[in-house]
C-alpha cells in the first residue's frame, strides 16, 4: 500500500477588515486592535448595527496584486474576488512558490501547471447596488417599481456584457486560477461560514489522492454590502448597536451579554502542498494539516438559523479531525472557533467543545478572532486556519478582548479577555459551524 | 487494501420532462423537448423568452413525509427534494434507513435561489439618488426590511438545499455544496465518489438542482450573448453541433443519485444500477470569458477520469468497439462549447473518437446549469440498464466541422456498459465521470 500522503500548509494570506495580509493581522490580533467601524461605502444606520468589519477605502488596490498582463481583468472582479486575488497573492508569496504570476521569472515556475489545485470557498456574491440600479432605474414604472417590460427589450443593455461573470462563486477559483496557472483540480465550494475550512479539507483529500501535489486553498466573502448586512440581520447574526456605541465594543466573542456580530470582509487562501514535494523545493515547512472532519447538523428550524443546542454536529466534525490526526483531546494546545459573538451560537460552539474536551474546556485557550475580522461568511475558516499557522510559527497566542472577565464565558470556556503572550503550542484545532448546519474542523500540528 | 468499489443504488430527477425516472427516459427516447415560453415571469419582451421549466404538475410536497418544515422552501430545495426522494425510495431506504446517519454524507452541486426580483429591484429603484449617482443605505434598509421577507432571503443561500435534504433525509455526515458553474454536479458526485473511497461516508447524497430561469440569470446570459436567441417554435431552439447553433436554452430541475459502498449497498441487499469508476477535475486556467481553444482543460479532466477508471483510450475491447461505448457530451449548443468539446473528445480519443457515439440531452431538456452533470450521469445508467442512447434532438444542419457521431435526431438501440458525462463550467473548471456496468467480480 502506498504511504499516506502528508499534507503541509508553506503559505498564508489573508484579507480582512484591518488589512491585506498577514502582518496586518497580526500586528491586529496581538494588539487587540478592532476591524469594527462604520461603513464608507454605505451609511448602514438603517439596521440594529451600523458598524461593519471593513477594509479602509485606500487599503486595497486590486492593480498592485496582479501581473501587468492581467490589470485589465480587474475590471470584472466583484470585490470578493478582489479580495482572494489579493489573498492569494500574499499566500504564494509567503510560500515562496514561484508560479506564472511572477513575469519576471520567464516561466521558470516552481509546480508544473498540472499539479496546481485550486479550492476556494465562497459566498452569494451581492450585485454592486449602484451599478445595477442605475440600470433598473432606467426601466422604472410611474410608480418606482421595475417595469419588467421595458428592462427586457432595453433597460438591460445598460449592463455591461461581462455582468454576470463578476458575480459567478466560482470567479474566485476561476481567476485565482488564471493568475498563478493551476491547471488541476478546481473547485468552489459555498456552504456559507463552513466553506473555507471545507475546500482545505478539499485539498487536502485532492493532494492525497495524488491529483495535485500544491493546492491554493481557503475562502473569501464579502459581506460589507447591503444585501450582506440585511441578510446577517435576518439571519439573526447582527448585533444590537448605535452610532453612539464604541464600534470595538459591539462583537463579544462568547460574553455573556453579546448581542452579535457584524458583517465583515475578507478571508484567505492558504498554499497546501504535499510533505515531500515541498521539501524537494526546499520549502519552509512549519506546519502540518494532520485532519479533517465535517459533518451537518440537525437544524429544529431546518436552515440552520438557530444554532444546533448541544452542538453535537459541530463536536462530531471535530472529533472526526482529531482522530484522523491520530491526536487525543489532551494534546490540544489551543482552539480557533467560529466565535462570532451571537449568542446561542457560541453558546452551541461551547456545548461542542465541552463534548469533546470535557472539564479541560475551561483551560484549552480560545483564539477568538472575530472582534478583528466581524463575520466574513466564506472567508472566515481561512482566516481562522492562517491565524492557527501563524501562531504555530511564532509560539504566541493573541490577544482576547471584548471576552469578560475569567470565569464568565459562555459555557465555562477560555475565552475573558486577555493580552497576547507566549505559549507552548503544537497543536491546534480550528472549526467553524454554518448557517444551514454544515460543520468543517482541521487539526493543525507543528513539525520540524 | 484496495479501495473500496463505489456504486449507485438509487437515483431520481425533476425536469421539464417530468419527474420520474422512466417518464422522463421514455421521452428523451421520443426525442422530445421540454421547451416552452417562459411562464415564470414576464419574459416577452427578453432576447430570450422561452426556457425549458419544470411543468406546474410537479409538486415537492407530495414528495415530502414532513412538509410543514419545508414550508418557505424555495424552487431550488424544492427540485432536490423531489429527486432526492425518488433517489432514496429506490435506494430503498424509505423502509430501511440507513443504520448511522453520521456515515451518511451530503455533497451538491446546488445553485443559488432565485431573488425575489420585483421587490429587490423595487426597493433599490426607491433608494436611488440620482444626484449622487447612488443608492442611499438608510432608505434602502427602510424599503427592504419592508419589502424583503426574511426566509425568502435566507432560502436563496446556496447551501439551503444541503439543509432541506438533511432535514428531510436525517442525514448527519459530511455535506458540501460546490457551485463551479455548469460543472458543479458532475463535480459534487466525483467529489462524493472519492470520499466513499476514502473512507469518509458508506453512503452519499449527490447530485445537484438549479434554476436560472429569473429576470436575472435570462439577463445575465443574455448579456453575455451565451443563449438562443431562435424566432420560432421553442422546441427547435437548441441544436447542440448544428451549423446554425446560436446558444443554450435554459432548463431548471435537478438529479439526485444515492452512490454507496459496495460492500455496504451488497450487504444490505441492494442492487446496484451502476458503479463509479473515475472522477477526473482540471482547471482552464486560461480566460474569463473563453474556453481554452484547444479543449486542454476538457481534455485533461477526461484523461484524468480514465486514469483513474484504468481505461486507454487508444485501447478497443473484443467486439472491436473502443472501451468507452457512449459520451454524455456537455453540449451546451453554443458556438465554441461544441467545437472545443469534440476537439478535446478527438484529443483524447484520437482516431477512436468518431466510433464512441456522443449526444447532447440539452437540446431536448435544456441546460439545468449547475444540475446539469447530474441529470446527465443518470443518462449514462438508463443508457448501460436500457441498451439505448438518446439522441441529439434538432440535429438537422450538421456543422461540417464537427464530425463525431452525435446521435442525430433519433434514439439508438446500442448495448453500452462504460459512459463518460462531461461538464464544463463558465470560467474554465471542467468535470469528467466514467460509469459502467456493476459486474459482480
Amino acid at each position: 500500500m502506498p504511504q499516506k500522503r502528508r499534507v503541509v500548509i508553506t503559505g498564508i494570506g489573508t484579507t480582512s477588515a484591518v488589512g491585506v495580509g498577514m502582518e496586518s493581522l497580526w500586528k491586529a490580533l496581538l494588539s487587540g486592535q478592532s476591524g469594527a467601524k462604520l461603513c464608507h461605502t454605505f451609511d448602514m444606520s438603517g439596521f440594529s448595527c451600523p458598524f461593519v468589519a471593513q477594509l479602509a477605502a485606500d487599503q486595497l488596490d486590486i492593480k498592485q496584486f496582479v501581473p501587468k498582463s492581467y490589470r485589465k481583468a480587474t475590471k470584472v472582479m466583484a470585490r470578493d474576488i478582489e479580495l482572494a486575488v489579493a489573498a492569494a497573492h500574499e499566500a504564494v508569496n509567503d510560500a515562496g512558490l514561484i508560479t506564472k504570476s511572477h513575469e519576471a521569472a520567464d516561466g521558470k515556475v516552481s509546480m508544473p501547471a498540472t499539479q496546481m489545485g485550486c479550492q476556494i470557498g465562497a459566498g452569494s456574491i451581492a450585485a454592486e447596488e449602484n451599478e445595477l440600479t442605475v440600470a433598473f432605474a432606467s426601466s422604472q414604472t410611474a410608480d418606482g417599481e421595475i417595469d419588467l417590460g421595458a428592462w427586457g427589450s432595453s433597460g438591460m443593455q445598460n449592463i455591461t456584457p461581462l455582468w454576470m461573470l463578476k458575480y459567478l462563486p466560482n470567479m474566485l477559483a476561476s481567476h485565482v486560477s488564471i493568475i498563478h496557472d493551476c491547471q488541476g483540480p478546481s473547485n468552489t465550494i459555498t456552504c456559507g461560514e463552513a466553506s473555507a475550512l471545507l475546500s482545505i479539507g478539499e485539498s487536502m483529500r485532492v493532494i492525497g489522492r495524488a491529483a495535485a501535489d500544491c493546492c491554493l486553498s481557503g475562502g473569501v466573502e464579502s459581506k460589507v454590502n447591503l444585501m450582506g448586512v440585511l441578510r446577517q440581520l435576518y439571519s439573526k447574526r447582527l448585533a444590537t448597536a448605535s452610532l453612539s456605541d464604541d464600534p470595538s465594543s459591539i462583537i463579544r466573542p462568547f460574553h455573556p451579554s453579546a448581542t452579535g456580530g457584524m458583517a465583515g470582509e475578507g478571508g484567505a487562501i492558504l498554499v497546501l502542498e504535499e510533505l515531500e514535494s515541498a521539501r524537494a523545493r526546499g520549502a519552509k515547512i512549519q506546519v502540518e494539516l494532520a485532519g479533517f472532519g465535517a459533518s451537518q447538523s440537525f437544524c429544529q428550524d431546518t436552515v440552520g438559523i438557530g444554532a444546533e443546542v448541544d452542538g453535537a454536529g459541530n463536536a462530531q466534525a471535530i472529533e472526526t479531525a482529531l482522530h484522523e490526526a491520530g491526536v487525543q483531546p489532551a494534546d490540544v494546545d489551543a482552539i480557533v472557533p467560529f466565535g462570532c459573538g451571537v449568542p446561542d451560537i457560541d453558546a452551541s460552539e461551547a456545548a461542542a467543545l465541552r463534548k469533546v474536551f470535557g472539564e479541560r474546556v475551561s483551560k484549552i485557550p480560545l483564539i477568538t478572532i472575530s472582534t478583528a475580522t466581524g463575520n466574513c461568511g466564506a472567508g472566515f475558516g481561512g482566516v481562522a486556519a492562517s491565524v492557527a499557522v501563524q501562531c504555530l510559527r511564532a509560539q504566541k497566542l493573541p490577544a482576547r478582548i471584548q471576552g469578560g472577565k475569567a470565569g464568565e464565558s459562555v459555557g465555562g470556556v477560555d475565552g475573558a479577555s486577555i493580552g497576547a503572550r507566549d505559549a507552548v503550542l503544537n497543536t491546534i484545532v480550528v472549526s467553524t459551524t454554518s448557517l444551514g448546519g454544515q460543520n468543517a474542523a482541521i487539526v493543525l500540528r507543528r513539525i520540524s | 487494501m484496495s479501495e473500496p468499489r463505489v456504486v449507485v443504488t438509487g437515483m431520481g430527477w425533476v425536469t421539464s420532462l417530468g419527474h420520474t425516472v422512466d417518464g422522463v427516459w421514455k421521452r428523451l427516447m421520443n426525442s422530445e423537448s421540454g421547451m416552452a415560453p417562459i411562464t415564470h415571469f414576464k419574459a416577452a419582451t427578453f432576447p430570450t423568452s422561452f426556457a425549458a421549466e419544470v411543468k406546474a404538475d410537479f409538486d415537492y410536497r407530495t414528495f415530502l413525509n414532513d412538509p410543514k418544515v419545508h414550508a418557505t422552501t424555495a424552487l431550488n430545495a424544492q427540485f432536490a427534494l423531489g429527486a432526492a426522494r425518488q433517489a432514496w425510495n429506490q435506494a430503498g431506504f424509505h423502509t430501511h434507513p440507513p443504520k448511522d446517519p453520521r456515515r451518511v454524507g451530503l455533497y451538491l452541486g446546488a445553485g443559488e435561489g432565485v431573488l425575489d426580483f420585483d421587490n429587490y429591484a423595487g426597493a433599490l429603484i426607491s433608494a436611488w439618488d440620482a444626484t449622487t449617482q447612488k443608492v442611499d443605505g438608510v432608505r434602502w434598509a427602510k424599503a427592504a426590511l419592508a419589502r424583503l421577507e426574511a426566509l425568502k432571503e435566507i432560502e436563496q443561500e446556496p447551501n439551503m438545499s444541503l439543509a432541506h435534504l438533511a432535514r428531510e433525509f436525517g442525514i448527519r455526515g459530511p455535506a458540501s455544496n460546490c457551485l463551479t458553474a455548469c460543472a458543479a454536479s458532475t463535480q459534487a458526485i466525483g467529489e462524493a465518489f472519492s470520499m466513499i473511497r476514502r473512507g469518509d461516508a458508506d453512503i452519499m447524497m449527490s447530485g445537484g438542482t438549479h434554476t436560472m430561469i429569473h429576470p436575472l440569470g435570462v439577463t445575465g446570459f443574455n448579456r453575455l450573448t451565451a443563449l438562443s436567441t431562435f424566432k420560432g417554435d421553442p422546441t427547435l431552439a437548441s441544436r447542440p453541433f448544428c451549423m446554425s447553433r446560436d446558444g443554450f436554452v435554459m432548463g431548471e430541475g435537478s438529479g439526485m443519485v444515492i452512490l454507496e459502498k459496495l460492500e455496504h449497498a451488497l450487504a444490505r441487499g441492494a442492487t446496484p444500477l451502476a458503479e463509479v469508476i473515475g472522477y477526473g477535475s482540471s482547471a482552464d486556467a486560461f480566460r474569463i470569458t473563453d474556453i481554452q481553444p484547444e479543449g486542454r482543460g476538457a481534455a485533461a479532466a477526461i484523461n484524468a477520469a480514465l486514469q483513474q477508471a484504468q481505461i486507454d483510450p487508444a485501447a478497443v475491447g473484443p467486439d472491436g468497439r473502443p472501451l468507452i461505448h457512449y459520451i454524455s457530451a456537455h453540449g451546451t449548443g453554443t458556438k465554441e462549447n461544441d467545437s472545443i468539446e469534440t476537439r478535446a473528445v478527438k484529443v483524447v480519443f484520437g482516431e477512436r473518437a468518431k466510433h464512441i457515439p456522443m449526444s447532447s440531452i440539452k437540446s431536448m431538456m435544456g441546460h439545468l446549469i449547475a444540475a446539469a452533470g447530474a441529470v446527465e450521469f443518470m443518462t449514462c445508467i438508463l443508457a448501460i440498464q436500457h441498451g439505448m442512447l438518446p439522441p441529439t434532438r434538432n440535429h438537422h444542419d450538421p456543422d461540417p466541422a464537427l464530425d463525431l457521431d452525435y446521435v442525430p435526431n433519433v434514439a439508438r438501440k446500442c448495448a453500452v456498459d462504460t459512459c463518460i458525462s462531461n461538464s464544463f463550467g463558465f470560467g474554465g473548471q471542467n468535470d469528467t465521470l466514467v460509469v459502467t456496468r456493476y459486474k459482480n467480480s
